[in-house]
C-alpha cells in the first residue's frame, strides 16, 4: 500500500463516524441549536422580530427584567411550584410504588390500583387543568364535600384567591405528575435482590429499618435521576398554570413561563421575552449539567 | 436552410408571444389571511370569494385561515418579516402595533382614487391619520337578562341605570342557591373582560377612558365605574371566582340559570339557545349613569380588514376590500356570522327573522359603536394591567382611586 493510499484510508476512517452522525447533527442543529441561538440573539436586540432592522441593545433587556418585581415574584413562584411538586411527586410515587410492590395486597386489587394510580399520567395538561378547575371552582365538588364535612364554613375560591391559588395549582400538578416516579420506583423495587430482605429478616430488622437501610439506598440512583429530570420539566410547566389561573390572581401564580409568554404575546416585547427565556434556559442548563455529571459519576 | 431558420425563428417568436400573452392574462392571486373562515358555516367564505373571482376576472383569492390566536401570531410575524398577506383580517387591538411596524397600507388614497363613498361604512379605523382598517362585521355586547330569574326576584322593569342594575342584581342574588345577579370574568388568560364587562359601563354613558389621545383613568368616568363594580362586589352580587373566570365560563353560568345578568357578545345568542333551549332571556343596552339621556356607546368586537403595505397587488386587494364592504355582500357575510354590518346600508336577514336580534339591532341603531381599545398600543397588555389593579381592588387591597392611579401609571409607560 502506497503512502498516499494509506493516508486516504486513514482520512476515510476518521471521517466515517461523523458521516454516520451527520443526519442527527443536522437535525439537532436545525431544531435545537438554531432556535436557541436565535432567541439568545433576540435578547440583545431592540424590537426583535417586530422590526426588520433591529438595533443592538446590549444587556438592556436583561436589566429591565431584573428590575421588574414581577420577574422576581415569578422566579420565587417557579421555585415553590417546582420544589413542592418534586418532593410530593417523589413521596406519593414512593408510597404507591411500595403499595403496588407489596405481597400483602391481593393481586386483583393490586392490578386495579395499578390502573387507577397511573390514570393521571394518561391525561393531557389541558384535561388536567379543566378537571381541577371544575373540582375546585367555588361551587365545585371539593367545596361541597368540605362544607358537608364541616371542615370549611364558607366557599373557598381556590384558584381565584391570592392566598390559595399557588397552592391549588401546585396541588393539581402534584396529582398530574406522581405516576412518573411511581412507575420508575416500582421498576426499581422489582430489581432489588430478595436475599437482601431475607438477610434483614434473619437479623430481625423491622419494616421501617428495611425501608431505610435497603430499599431507599437501592433506589437512590433512580430517585436522584428522576428528581433532577422532574425538576427540569416542572420548571417549564406552562399549560396547566395558564389554563387554571393565567398567572393570576394579581400575579400570585405567575411563573417564569407565563411571565415570558405575556411579555411575548401580550406586550409584544419579544426582546424582553427572549431575555426571560434565556434566564430559564440558563437555569435549566445548570440543572442539566448537574444531571450529566451525576450520570457520569455513576 | 434559410427557410428552416426562418421557420424556427417564427416558431420561437410565436412561442414568445404566447408566453407573453398568457403572462399578461395570468391571474393575480391575492392571499387573504383571517380567522373568520373557521367561525363561519363551512364553505361560506370560500363561496363569497368565488363570487368575487367571478365578478373580477383575473383575480384569484387564496384563503389562509386559522384560529384567532394563531392568525394573530402569524400576522405579527408576517409584519416583521415583510411577508404579510395582501389582505389581512384584523382585530382593532392589533392595528397600532402593525402600523408602528409600517405593515399596513393607508387606504385613504385608494378610497379617493376609486371615489369610495365613505358615508356607507360604519367606521374607519385611523392611526396617525392613516386609514388602516374597516370593521367588516361587528359583534356588539348588550346585557343579557334571565327573565325567569328576574321575575322570581320581583324585578319587573329591566334596569336602565346603574342604580337600577345594582338593585336588580341584589334581588336576583341568592348565594345559598348558587345564584348571583351579575358575572364578571377577569381571568388574566384573556383579559378582554376589562374591555367588555368593565369599560363598557363607561362607554355606555357616552364617557371616555381617554383624554386627548392619552389615558385618563384617574378621571371621574373610570373611577366611578370602578366604584360601581366594587359596590356590586361588596353587595355579594357577583358570581364568585372573578379573578380566573373566562368569557366561556361566564356564558355557561348564564346558560345554567346561575346568574341573572351578563354583558356578552350578541354572537353567543345561538350558542345560548342551543345550550339551554328553555332559557327565557332578553337583551337590554348597558345601563347608564343617573341622568344620562344621550346616545349610548355600544361596546363591540369586530372582524376588521386591511391591506398589507408590502403587497404587490394593492389595487386588486382594494377591490376585494370594497367588495366585502359593499351593501349586499356585507349583508350576506354578517348574516352568516350573526354580526352587525360594517356597511350602514346593509341589513342582515336575521334582523327580520329573529326577535332577539331585531331587538339588538334596534339597540345598535340607536347607539354608536364604542371600543376605545381599538387602535391603542399593546391593547391586550393595557387590559392585563388594568385587570390586575381591578383584581387588587376587588380583593380589598386598594380603593377604586388607587386602582385607577396604578393603572394610569402602567398605561402611561406604553404611550
Amino acid at each position: 500500500m502506497t503512502r498516499q493510499k494509506r493516508s486516504r484510508h486513514r482520512l476515510k476512517r476518521a471521517v466515517a463516524p461523523y458521516l454516520y452522525l451527520s443526519p442527527s447533527l443536522v437535525i439537532i442543529g436545525l431544531l435545537m441549536l438554531l432556535p436557541m441561538v436565535t432567541v439568545i440573539g433576540y435578547s440583545f436586540q431592540n424590537s426583535a422580530v417586530l422590526r426588520r432592522d433591529p438595533s443592538f441593545a446590549g444587556l438592556k433587556h436583561y436589566q429591565a427584567i431584573f428590575a421588574d418585581p414581577v420577574f422576581w415574584a415569578s422566579l420565587w413562584h417557579t421555585l415553590y411550584f417546582t420544589c413542592m411538586s418534586v418532593v410530593f411527586h417523589m413521596t406519593i410515587g414512593m408510597i404507591f410504588a411500595l403499595m403496588l410492590n407489596s405481597d400483602r395486597i391481593n393481586p386483583t386489587l393490586r392490578n386495579i390500583l395499578r390502573v387507577l394510580y397511573i390514570l393521571p399520567w394518561l391525561f393531557t395538561a389541558v384535561i388536567i387543568a379543566v378537571i381541577w378547575r371544575l373540582l375546585l371552582e367555588p361551587n365545585g365538588v371539593v367545596n361541597s364535600i368540605l362544607m358537608q364535612l364541616g371542615i370549611i364554613g364558607s366557599k373557598i375560591e381556590w384558584f381565584s384567591s391570592p392566598e390559595t391559588a399557588l397552592h391549588a395549582v401546585t396541588f393539581a400538578n402534584i396529582w398530574a405528575g406522581y405516576p412518573l416516579f411511581m412507575v420508575s420506583l416500582l421498576a426499581g423495587l422489582q430489581g432489588i435482590p430478595k436475599d437482601l430482605y431475607e438477610a434483614a429478616d434473619i437479623d430481625g430488622a423491622k419494616a421501617y429499618q428495611k425501608l431505610i437501610f435497603i430499599t431507599i439506598p437501592q433506589l437512590m440512583p433512580i430517585i436522584i435521576s428522576i428528581s433532577l429530570l422532574d425538576f427540569i420539566w416542572t420548571m417549564q410547566v406552562f399549560p396547566l398554570i395558564w389554563i387554571t389561573t393565567g398567572g393570576g390572581p394579581i400575579y400570585s401564580t405567575e411563573v417564569l413561563s407565563t411571565y415570558t409568554y405575556k411579555l411575548a404575546f401580550s406586550s409584544y416585547n419579544l426582546s424582553q421575552a427572549s431575555a426571560s427565556a434565556v434566564v430559564i434556559l440558563l437555569i435549566s442548563l445548570g440543572l442539566t449539567l448537574f444531571y450529566i455529571r451525576y450520570q457520569k459519576a455513576r | 436552410m434559410t427557410f428552416r431558420i426562418k421557420s424556427a425563428m417564427l416558431k420561437m417568436a410565436a412561442a414568445a408571444w404566447l408566453l407573453g400573452a398568457t403572462g399578461a392574462m395570468a391571474d393575480t392571486t391575492l392571499e387573504f389571511t383571517q380567522w373568520w373562515e373557521p367561525e363561519l358555516p363551512a364553505g361560506s367564505l370560500r363561496a363569497i370569494m368565488n363570487d368575487f373571482e367571478a365578478a373580477n376576472p383575473g383575480i384569484k383569492v387564496t384563503l389562509v385561515s386559522g384560529p384567532y390566536a394563531t392568525t394573530r401570531d402569524q400576522i405579527s410575524v408576517g409584519a416583521a418579516t415583510g411577508t404579510l398577506s395582501d389582505v389581512v383580517g384584523l382585530d382593532g387591538a392589533w392595528v397600532n402595533n402593525l402600523n408602528a411596524q409600517g405593515a399596513l397600507a393607508d387606504m385613504n388614497p385608494m378610497m379617493d382614487a376609486s371615489k369610495f363613498d365613505k358615508a356607507q361604512v360604519a367606521d374607519i379605523i385611523k392611526v396617525d391619520g392613516k386609514a388602516v382598517m374597516f370593521p367588516v362585521a361587528s359583534f356588539v355586547y348588550p346585557v343579557f337578562v334571565n327573565l325567569d330569574l328576574a321575575a322570581k326576584a320581583g324585578v319587573t322593569t329591566l334596569p336602565s341605570t346603574r342604580a337600577e342594575f345594582l338593585e336588580a342584581a341584589k334581588k336576583m342574588t341568592h348565594a345559598d342557591k348558587n345564584q348571583y345577579g351579575w358575572v364578571l370574568p377577569l381571568s388574566l388568560q384573556t383579559p378582554s373582560g376589562v374591555q367588555n364587562d368593565m369599560m363598557s359601563w363607561v362607554w355606555a354613558s357616552g364617557q371616555s377612558m381617554m383624554a386627548d389621545g392619552k389615558p385618563a383613568l384617574e378621571g371621574k368616568p373610570v373611577v366611578d365605574m370602578l366604584t360601581f363594580v366594587k359596590s356590586l362586589n361588596d353587595a355579594g352580587t357577583i358570581s364568585p371566582g372573578i379573578a380566573t373566570k373566562t368569557e366561556q365560563e361566564k356564558v355557561e353560568e348564564f346558560v345554567n340559570d346561575r346568574v341573572g345578568m351578563m354583558i356578552d357578545s350578541l354572537a353567543h345568542v345561538n350558542l345560548i339557545r342551543k345550550r339551554n333551549p328553555n332559557l327565557n332571556f332578553d337583551l337590554i343596552p348597558v345601563p347608564v349613569v343617573e341622568g344620562y339621556t344621550g346616545k349610548r356607546g355600544l361596546p363591540y368586537a369586530s372582524w376588521g380588514i386591511g391591506i398589507s403595505a408590502s403587497s404587490k397587488h394593492q389595487e386588486e386587494a382594494w377591490k376585494l376590500v370594497q367588495y366585502l364592504m359593499s351593501e349586499k355582500v356585507n349583508a350576506k357575510l354578517v348574516s352568516l356570522a350573526n354580526a352587525f354590518p360594517g356597511n350602514v346600508n346593509a341589513k342582515p336577514d336575521f334582523v327580520t327573522s329573529d326577535k332577539a336580534f331585531a331587538k339588538a339591532f334596534e339597540i345598535f341603531k340607536t347607539g354608536y359603536l364604542a371600543n376605545e381599545f381599538t387602535g391603542l398600543p399593546v391593547a391586550e397588555d393595557l387590559m392585563t394591567q388594568f385587570d390586575v389593579q381591578a383584581q387588587k381592588m376587588l380583593a380589598g387591597e386598594q380603593t377604586p382611586e388607587e386602582a385607577a392611579a396604578a393603572a394610569q401609571k402602567g398605561w402611561m409607560a406604553k404611550f
